[in-house]
């Protein structure tokens, strides 16, 4: 009995702590969680790294200058020093980006659950609304939510949100019917399991994976659309300092003075690459079958 | 077998009555007759056998016992099914998941399949402990999952792993612990042992057998295998495009000088024999009939060596002897005996 007594605390540990075991042995998976909590770093100390009046500061003399000791990624057009536009930056391009996907992937993933547990009626009248949202393009949709909604960083945010459910309630949707229909779906049934506790323990576990991956991937789009929103004239306005706006504005000077895109590209670049080899990390941890 | 013969005289409770039990998949293409009529009964600590080929109905009446049937498809449309005299089909949801697990339980034809492969086999067990044990905290369920695991022959420590840690015997014996953890009288094991191989079968038959006698559980075998049933079973019913042509005692459908129903008889002469001088083996001609389309009068009748004109149409003769029953025309008395019509 004390030998099982000692399994059991090391079992209570290791659910999580198995996870974490597996992350940690992904050396992509580690550097990927390593370039994003120094982003996450700069979104919570982007004021004590450089002030945000220098983000905003508009100096003609010094317009389009070239990387130096001065202004270390250059500046734009304006004469904004670069470095201090993409650190600021970080905090409204992450907020859009992760923001509209951890929402899209919350309401898109319960009616996805929903649509693809229980199928039916129900899966009909989801998957027809859903259709229909599709059907109308994305820039559109987004236009008319906002217009209908307020010019605010929030509604574009919703906006975008409601825009790109249909795609998580379609891949939630998927990976769950491939799920539902295993034999321990059925065996939890016949041990008397709710259906609640069935699609919390059983079905949500195993079909993340895709939907991980999916949304991880989605994150550097998303900071795209909004910065395609921001240049109609929508949601963040500059001289808000936004990744997507910057390489939008910087668009027209690429080709004399490319570091202008080149360093807003790195960062959302850097934002997606870090998030995607995390979300592999994490979907390869989450499966026992790949422990060793 | 002749602990069960004392057991049928002690123990006459009648675990699960199901009569006349007819069950339909509505499909596009048209009803699905699965189920035609099939009553049976198990008495506490006896083991049915239902034996058939595929899509004779067998998997179909299991899940209408569970009220596991696909909700959209499956549909129960006559009959009654009790479970120690308490109608199951009247049940709601929340009733009938009080009922799964903790009085029925059932045991999946594939252990590769039946255990999710997130959890660890420990987590498996302890929750369906769980569910029907609420009251209780993990640490006072803790012990019995260590306690289960022995008793399907598997080390406690090894709660641990995962299920793709195990072979597909262990599997198979983990997913028998999950379905007796809370210890229902009434075991629907269906197909326990197709997925196995043959001496790891012999082992989780054997297995299963003693737990039974143990925990005093009844079961429904369902299988298409008459060496499972021979080893198992102490009552059989043979099923056929969603009937029971022949229903008797274990002895009854095994003995060669009874009268037996022609399809039974092919299902006998479809298995090879190791004592007997060496046979070809005698497959039943043809296919199970499309059950969305299913034949007038006896169902064999298109594939039956025996069959008659009055076979093609109108009702089989029910011939009872005892408690063998038999679904045929042939067994007609006195009337029959010509048999040049």
């Amino acid at each position: 009995m004390g030998e099982n007594t000692v399994k059991l605390k090391v079992k209570k540990k290791s659910q999580a702590g198995d996870i974490w075991r597996r992350f940690l042995k992904n050396k992509t998976a580690v550097f990927g969680l390593i370039v994003f909590s120094l982003i996450m770093l700069v979104v919570l100390l982007a004021d004590v790294i450089v002030s945000y009046d220098s983000a905003l500061t508009q100096n003609i003399m010094d317009r389009l200058q070239s990387p130096s000791a001065a202004h270390w990624f250059g500046t734009d057009n304006f004469g904004r020093d670069i470095f201090a536009r993409i650190i600021h930056g970080s905090r409204n391009s992450l907020l859009v980006g992760i923001g509209a996907v951890a929402i899209g992937i919350t309401v898109g993933g319960l009616l996805g659950s929903i649509a693809g547990f229980y199928g039916g009626k129900i899966d009909s009248v989801i998957g027809r609304i859903m259709d229909t949202i599709m059907s109308i393009p994305l820039m559109l949709l987004v236009l008319s939510l906002v217009t209908a909604l307020g010019n605010s960083l929030i509604n574009v945010l919703l906006a975008m949100m409601i825009a790109n459910i249909p795609q998580y309630v379609r891949i939630v949707r998927a990976a769950i019917l491939s799920v539902v229909g295993q034999d321990y779906i059925e065996a939890a049934r016949a041990c008397g399991t709710s259906n609640l506790k069935i699609i919390v323990k059983h079905v949500i576990p195993n079909a993340i994976g895709p939907i991980i991956v999916q949304a991880t991937m989605a994150v550097g789009t998303m900071i795209l659309n909004a910065a395609g929103i921001s240049f109609l004239g929508m949601g963040i306005q500059p001289p808000t300092p936004e990744w997507g706006a910057m390489l939008n504005e910087g668009k027209q000077f690429m080709t004399m003075y490319p570091y202008i895109v080149v360093f807003p590209g790195i960062a959302i670049g850097l934002t997606a690459l870090a998030l995607n080899l995390m979300g592999d990390g994490l979907r390869d941890a989450l499966d026992p079958k790949l422990k060793d | 077998m002749d602990h069960t013969t004392e057991n049928m005289i002690e123990n006459t409770e009648k675990i699960l009555e199901v009569e006349n039990l007819t069950a339909v998949y509505n499909t596009d293409a048209g009803v699905v007759h699965a189920v035609n009529g099939v009553s049976f009964s198990i008495n506490k600590k006896e083991t049915i056998g239902l034996v058939g080929e595929t899509g004779a109905g067998k998997t179909t009446t299991a899940l209408a016992i569970m009220q596991l049937l696909p909700e959209r498809t499956g549909e129960v449309k006559s009959g009654s099914i009790r479970y120690r005299g308490d109608e199951l089909l009247t049940k709601n949801k929340a009733e009938m998941r009080l009922i799964r697990g903790a009085c029925i339980s059932m045991i999946f034809q594939d252990p590769m399949t039946a255990l999710n492969p997130l959890m660890t086999v420990g987590e498996q067990i302890y929750e369906s402990l769980a569910i029907h044990n609420s009251n209780k905290t993990q640490k006072e369920l803790e012990p019995r999952v260590d306690e289960l695991l022995e008793l399907v022959g598997i080390p406690a420590r090894r709660k641990i792993n995962y299920p793709h840690e195990f072979s597909g015997g262990m599997k198979q014996r983990i997913v028998i612990a999950i379905a007796l953890a809370c210890e229902p009288l009434l075991l629907i094991a269906d197909e326990p042992t197709t997925a196995l191989d043959v001496t790891i079968q012999a082992q989780v038959l054997n297995l299963m057998d003693e737990l039974k006698q143990k925990l005093s559980t009844s079961m429904i075998m369902i299988t298409h295998d008459l060496g499972v049933v021979a080893q198992t079973c102490d009552k059989v019913a043979v099923m056929y495009a969603g009937e029971i042509v022949e229903y008797g005692m274990l002895e009854e459908i095994f003995d060669p000088k009874r009268p037996h129903h022609p399809y039974t008889i092919g299902l006998f002469n479809a298995i090879p024999s190791l004592t007997g001088e060496s046979r070809r083996l005698k497959p039943i001609d043809g296919l199970m009939p499309d059950p969305a389309n299913l034949p007038e009068g006896c169902r064999f009748h298109p594939r039956c060596q025996e069959c008659m004109e009055r076979c093609k149409s109108g009702e089989i003769y029910q011939y009872e002897n005892g408690t063998h029953k038999i679904k045929c025309n042939l067994m007609r008395k006195g009337e029959n005996d010509g048999r040049a019509d």
